[in-house]
């Protein structure tokens, strides 16, 4: 059956390829894979796969584009049916330990998030979003239909567009996150399908659904956007990009030993590229291993590359996998890491989140942002989205570095309105060099509708995460050239300027709890006004509209005996 | 139809050699339906519940085996086991202890989870009755050549059955219900299966032709759940869908097994409960539908001698590109645009007329001025 399905694959290539070569070259499509692999210094491992399909063609032309090859059909047809121009949708199991594992190749916050950029041309924005959420949910099987305008903002100043274009009217951004929502197997399962091999070959028969939830991190996502075709970017390709970052944990795999393989993490190895990829490449981060001190890597390889990513430069072991000798004798490619990675540096930029308070009527959220550089300091875009039951109270609003008052240079707030709209608060904070800055903000909690609680209000509802946008400074000159052939890792965030590189920080979300009424009460209720209702009423109404009769009760038998001897006799009864 | 049945029975009678063939192609068009649905309900939330997911899953394993594609299954899930951070073992959902059989498996597609699954949607999916943006895989998009099979498991007592411990459906409703997809000819028959306690409760109010109806215990007793496994913690199955899907695991797409076997599925000796069954709203008889009719999918071949003519293939046209592209050179937004963002003027919002009560107030105030200064002001005003 495998060689029969290889053979299968192999064929439809070939005839995709053929077909391409008859038809008009117009818009042809390139696909690309690409798994890196980074120890981290705990000794859980950090793997992220990208899947890249590149495909010059206009969806927003009057005719609309009917073949389609590498490029998903349900995807192209929501691009040109809802004039999207950026759509970003990633669904995350685990919170993003920065501190451990330090900064992630694509940030993502816990449970969904969905940020899409619409098309200037379009006039209903609010009407076209809410088709959107609900036709995502039917492609990847997950609850996004309860997005609606009571969990999406409209930020002013974050989620920047990460694809090409010059209008920048933030009326056609929408963002909402859905921190409650679980990604499982049925999430994956239809994200897989959405690939030109599928899972059956090339680097996405290692997702297999046991080990990869198995995890301390799972995240799946898909990025569609507009780039540069060419270095003169007059022409235009739209990017999809699918993305899978998982981290294994070490004493979860069993056994403890600091050694990997991808036999280990995936239950599978590799033996066969996709064959519709044009580059199908494995990275192993070696930077901290160039003698081989810290961790040994088999087999050799001896493709070496350097990539400047989240402002270092690092080193990588290469595996190209549409060359046969990769796979040597045995057909199939296991890689081996044994051993340890350094300790790392520290990241420059974290956040932490958290309630405090007592109770169930106020409260304060608390967020801290550590800028760990020692002699430099960034700006940083704070993007906070609580949903309209917690009362914030603007005016309680401190930023604070090093204990003193630390005022940023741009607030934009938007109120909530009840069951309408949630709170936007967006800030610019200059932080100072190595030191934190806290943000604090008191709450009080609304008491909801007894309809509109969920089926378990006693877990608590969730407040999304915070999202810090920042310029961090990098250590080396970042890579200005936004259209050289990169590695996919390095080239989701368009860089600028040298000196400073994107990166977004996602902080943790929070669980408040609401004072929850007893649910039962509405059956005691009417339980105990029926009662009161039926004896009290009742025994009123019976005592006005009863009339009394006086009878004589029955004489007992002795008696009624007597009275008939008596009545033979013709004496008057007792 | 049923005379053609019969006629078709006293052939398999009396001509048993030469005719084998042509009463296989009467059995086959022999059930009016051309295509098969399935909708599979949990409605239990907790993690204690674990055995309705698993006894959903497990007939939705079964279904799937027996040819009903994902596109025809609408499956609904009240809440996570799987990936919940309780399971041991996680992305599996196991129905026999000592974790031999995973029935939640690779490919596996759920279309309502969690907090959608609610009497509501369960309601709207039957009748067809969901708002227009909803998406294809979320619809049950039958017709009256459709066999449904509907399976509901979870807790229910006499006459309802509960939806994750904050609503409950009662059997009235259900009735009414499918008496609605009867006058919308949205079945041909359905099978309707119910695992809860008490469970004949509630098909006793059904009352729309072709509907055959299996529950795993009788008014008055509970269904029981099955077996423990200790490593998971919770019991993994119910009595009854256990015996089901060990039933069901010998069935083939071609096989022959008609109804009243799957009846004598676990009896009282295995499930401690009596399971009921009710067939006077059938009109076929029970020993004449096959398993396959509703666990299994039919697809319809028809074949044809005449040769169709295809149209000419479609030209992709040529995009006038290169004349009329801008000459001018795209470039990357500004991730984090410092200066133009502190320089941002606040947005024009969109005027609106003044509100009610800003309007109301206003008007008091003009009113009460105007009565005390008299009218002559006005031509101040104007």
């Amino acid at each position: 059956a495998m060689a029969e399905q290889k053979f299968r694959v192999r064929a439809r290539a070939l005839v995709c390829v053929f077909v391409c070569v008859v038809m008009c070259g117009c818009g042809r499509d390139d696909f690309q894979e690409e798994l890196v692999i980074r120890p981290l210094h705990s000794g859980d491992i950090y793997t992220s796969f990208q899947f890249r399909t590149l495909w010059e063609t206009d969806f927003t032309r009057e005719n609309k584009v009917s073949h389609y090859r590498l490029f998903p059909k349900s995807l192209g047809q929501v691009i040109s049916k809802f004039s999207v121009r950026e759509l970003h949708i990633s669904f995350t199991q685990g919170y993003w330990r920065t501190m451990q594992w330090g900064q992630p190749y694509l940030p993502s916050p816990p449970g969904a998030e969905l940020w899409v950029w619409f098309q200037d041309s379009l006039t209903d924005v609010d009407g076209t979003w809410k088709e959107l959420t609900n036709v995502l949910s039917g492609i990847f099987c997950a609850s996004l239909n309860f997005i609606d305008s009571t969990n999406t903002v409209q930020p002013s100043a974050s989620f920047k567009p990460l694809g090409i274009g010059n209008v920048t009217d933030h009326r056609f951004l929408r963002y909402a996150t859905l921190p409650r929502e679980i990604v499982c197997t049925e999430n994956l399962t239809p994200w897989k399908k959405l690939l030109p091999c599928g899972s059956k070959a090339g680097l996405a028969v290692l997702l297999k659904s046991e080990k990869l939830f198995h995890s301390s991190f799972h995240s799946q996502a898909v990025h569609i956007r507009p780039v540069c075709k060419d270095d003169q970017c007059k022409t235009t390709s739209w990017e999809l990009r699918q993305t899978l970052n998982v981290v294994f944990d070490l004493h979860n795999s069993g056994q403890g030993k600091n050694e990997w393989s991808l036999f280990k993490m995936f239950s599978r190895t590799l033996t066969e590229a996709c064959p519709v990829a044009s580059s199908s490449k494995i990275y192993i981060d070696i930077t901290d291993n160039s003698q081989g001190e810290q961790f040994e890597l088999s087999p050799a390889t001896p493709l070496l590359s350097q990539a400047v990513v989240l402002g270092d430069r690092r080193t990588f072991s290469v595996y190209d996998l549409t060359q046969q000798i990769t796979f040597g004798t045995m057909r199939s490619l296991n890689l081996l890491i044994r051993g340890k990675s350094s300790d790392m540096l520290r990241p420059l930029l974290h956040a932490e989140r958290y309630v405090a308070g007592y109770g169930l009527q106020t409260g304060e959220i608390h967020t801290l942002m550590y800028n760990n550089h020692p002699y430099r300091s960034f700006p940083v875009l704070l993007l906070d989205s609580v949903p309209w039951y917690l009362r914030l109270y603007i005016h309680t609003l401190t930023v604070t570095s090093k204990g003193k008052d630390n005022k940023p240079s741009y607030i934009h707030y938007q109120p909530s309105k009840d069951r309408v709209r949630p709170h936007l608060l967006e800030m610019l904070v200059q932080l100072p060099p190595n030191s934190v800055t806290e943000v604090t903000l008191q709450f009080e909690r609304a008491l909801l509708k007894w309809t509109e609680y969920t089926p378990d209000p006693n877990h608590g509802f969730y407040v999304g995460s915070s999202v810090i946008s920042s310029l961090v400074p990098s250590i080396v000159a970042m890579d200005t050239n936004n259209s050289r052939e990169r590695p996919l890792f390095s080239s989701f965030f368009p860089s600028k300027e040298e000196s400073s590189y994107f990166v977004r920080v996602y902080t943790e979300p929070l669980l408040v709890n609401l004072p929850t009424p007893d649910f039962s009460m509405p059956y005691n209720v009417i339980c105990l006004t029926c009662t009161v209702v039926a004896v009290g009423y009742g025994s009123l109404y019976n005592l006005l509209t009863r009339s009394f009769q006086i009878e004589e009760p029955s004489p007992g038998l002795a008696k009624r005996i007597a009275n008939i001897i008596r009545k033979m006799r013709g004496v008057p009864p007792l | 139809m049923k005379i053609h049945h019969f006629l078709s029975l006293f052939s398999t009678y009396f001509l048993v050699d030469g005719v084998n063939i042509e009463d296989r192609a009467g059995q086959f068009f022999s059930s009016g339906h051309t295509n098969n649905w399935a909708v599979l309900v949990c409605t239990s939330r907790f993690w204690f519940n674990y055995r309705h997911v698993a006894n959903t899953l497990s007939v939705y394993r079964s279904v799937k085996r027996l040819g009903i594609p994902d596109s025809h299954i609408v499956l609904m899930l009240a809440d996570d086991m799987a990936c919940n951070h309780r399971n041991p073992k996680p992305a599996t959902v196991f129905s026999h202890k000592n974790m031999e059989l995973n029935v939640y498996g690779d490919d596996v597609e759920v279309d309502y989870r969690g907090y959608e699954v609610t009497v509501e949607n369960f309601l709207r999916i039957l009748t067809g009755r969901l708002p227009p943006s909803t998406p294809r895989s979320k619809r049950l998009l039958s017709d009256d050549r459709s066999n449904i099979l509907i399976y509901l498991t979870g807790h229910g007592g006499n006459g309802f059955l509960k939806f994750q411990d904050s609503e409950e459906i009662s059997n009235v409703e259900l009735a009414d219900a499918f008496e609605q997809m009867w006058q919308k000819r949205r079945y041909n028959e359905l099978l309707f299966i119910i695992d809860t306690c008490q469970g004949a409760s509630m098909y006793e109010r059904f009352y729309s032709p072709n509907l055959m109806a299996l529950a795993s215990s009788q008014v008055g007793e509970d269904s029981l759940s099955h077996q423990p496994d200790l490593a998971i913690g919770v019991h993994l199955m119910d009595r009854y869908t256990f015996y089901l899907l060990e039933f069901l695991e010998d069935i083939h797409p071609a096989s022959k097994t008609n109804m009243n076997d799957l009846f004598k599925v676990c009896p009282k000796s295995q499930c401690v409960s009596t399971p009921g069954h009710r067939t006077d709203l059938f009109l076929r008889d029970p020993g004449s539908v096959l398993i396959t009719d509703f666990f299994g999918s039919v697809r319809k071949v028809e074949l044809t001698m005449e040769t169709i003519n295809l149209t000419d293939p479609i030209e992709q046209l040529e995009s006038a590109e290169s004349g009329e592209l801008q000459k001018e050179m795209h470039t990357y937004a500004d991730q984090l645009p410092v200066s133009e963002i502190i320089h941002q003027k606040p947005k024009q919002k969109d005027w609106h007329p003044p509100d009610g009560f800003i309007l109301g107030l206003w008007t008091l105030i003009l009113l009460v001025f105007f009565q005390t200064y008299g009218v002559k002001h006005l031509k101040h005003i104007f």
